[in-house]
């Protein structure tokens, strides 16, 4: 259990995705100009994090990775290559089922998230996900907490920037600084903040 | 709308309307893989690749494609040329594969290769989308390498790899900045650059969406 919960602060914190490693940078800086709208695309896509990681988990581990398809009989087949490939495809999938099915069973919510559920399929935070995952080699539950943490932690990132710059819209910012390099700026010093947090030994 | 000319689709995103600087397309990598010259230079070249050949084969078979699954259609195209790159990086350049870890899969999910086979592959001819594919990659390339070149140069007194400025440690006179190889000098420079490039280009400024009223004559304040 403690291993779990590390790995989910060590997410959320240490390694957040927008702010560590700049994943899902059109959308955080074009989405992020009220706070509603932010929150919205935070929790769609916390969802869809959740969802994809563990599903790209086990099409790697039984179907990609080298030796994975022993149990068809073939142990010597190695389809990794064509990982990108099936990564993004699943990811796309998940998003239009998840989009079906809130349609049909959760109408409140589809209205909601609207237009931001198409947008996430193209959000490098969900594939950047997916790629760590394997890279790092987790197994199906140590996936299913990193791609909540990881989530979440774009989710808290996104509501932090749209607080920030719902406020500074308000200040008399240089001309040529106006709209994306203030905001640039503002992120810079964001991560600047977040970074205090890569000395937390966990 | 008249036809743009090769040179004009190739040269336009450079400066007039570059992918970082204005349309804010493909930030990510952009900051991850800057912090030496040379991952900025391999990626540059893969992402200016993928984007022109994308462009072209989306553009062959523009008409083909059925428009309620174009998206499916573009997106696995792209996939099989990035995983042709990634094959390429891992045969010949495993180390440097390795350093730029993952940023070679998210091209995948760059938004200025979607972005231009969407607004443009799709409705131009096959060589002038191709141009139009390189000339966007070059935009983000040429930002790239500036941060490439201004982070590493005065975060570690090297380009390549090799010494330009000593640095102190080494028994020169050059104190690096250490700031400059962490993450978020990354957004402090392209903040910087985009400001001078506005300050340029005039025409680029956003409108503010909220301007100080002006200050009340001294009179009126008493």
């Amino acid at each position: 259990m403690e291993h779990y919960i590390s790995l989910f602060v060590k997410a959320v914190f240490v390694e957040n995705m927008a702010l560590a490693f700049f994943l899902g940078m059109c959308t955080f800086i074009a989405i992020s100009k009220k706070v509603e709208t932010a929150i919205g695309l935070g929790v769609a896509v916390v969802v869809v994090q959740a969802i994809t990681v563990p599903a790209n988990n086990l099409i790697y581990a039984y179907l990609l990775k080298p030796g994975a398809l022993s149990w068809a009989g073939l142990p010597e087949v190695d389809l990794s290559f064509l990982g990108l490939l099936s990564y993004i495809g699943v990811i796309a999938a998940i998003v239009q089922i998840l989009e079906m099915l809130l349609d049909k069973y959760v109408p409140a919510l589809y209205n909601a998230l609207g237009v931001f559920l198409p947008l996430i399929t193209v959000n490098c935070a969900i594939m950047g996900g997916t790629l760590f995952m394997v890279e790092r080699d987790y197994n199906l539950s140590e996936s299913v907490v990193y791609g909540v943490g990881s989530g979440f932690s774009w989710a808290l990132a996104i509501a932090l920037l749209a607080g920030i710059r719902e406020k500074l819209k308000y200040s008399d910012v240089p001309e040529g600084l106006q709209g994306l390099g203030i905001t640039f700026i503002t992120i810079g010093l964001m991560s600047l903040g977040f970074m205090s947090f890569s000395g937390v030994q966990l | 709308m008249s036809q743009p000319t090769i040179k004009e689709v190739l040269f336009n995103p450079v400066f007039a309307n570059n992918p970082i600087g204005l349309q804010i397309l493909g930030i990510c990598s952009a900051l991850a893989v800057t912090s030496n010259l040379k991952t900025a230079l391999v990626m540059s070249i893969a992402l200016t690749l993928v984007t022109g050949f994308s462009n072209l084969f989306i553009s062959m078979i523009r008409s083909q494609i059925p428009s309620s699954i174009r998206m499916i259609v573009q997106m696995v195209i792209i996939a099989s040329l990035v995983i042709v790159v990634d094959q390429v990086l891992k045969a010949y350049a495993y180390s440097l594969s390795k350093q730029l870890s993952v940023f070679v899969g998210l091209i995948i999910t760059n938004c200025i290769v979607m972005g231009r086979a969407e607004a443009f592959a799709m409705q131009n001819p096959p060589l002038l989308s191709f141009f139009d594919g390189i000339g966007n990659g070059l935009g983000y390339s040429a930002m790239l390498i500036v941060l490439g070149v201004i982070r590493e140069l005065f975060g570690a007194g090297k380009l390549f790899g090799y010494t330009i400025i000593p640095v102190i440690n080494d028994g020169g006179w050059y104190l690096p900045n250490g700031l400059l190889l962490l993450p978020p000098s990354a957004f402090f420079l392209i903040g910087l650059i985009i400001w001078a490039l506005r300050s340029w280009k005039k025409e680029q400024v956003e409108k503010p969406s909220f301007t100080m009223a002006p200050q009340v004559s001294n009179k009126e304040a008493f």
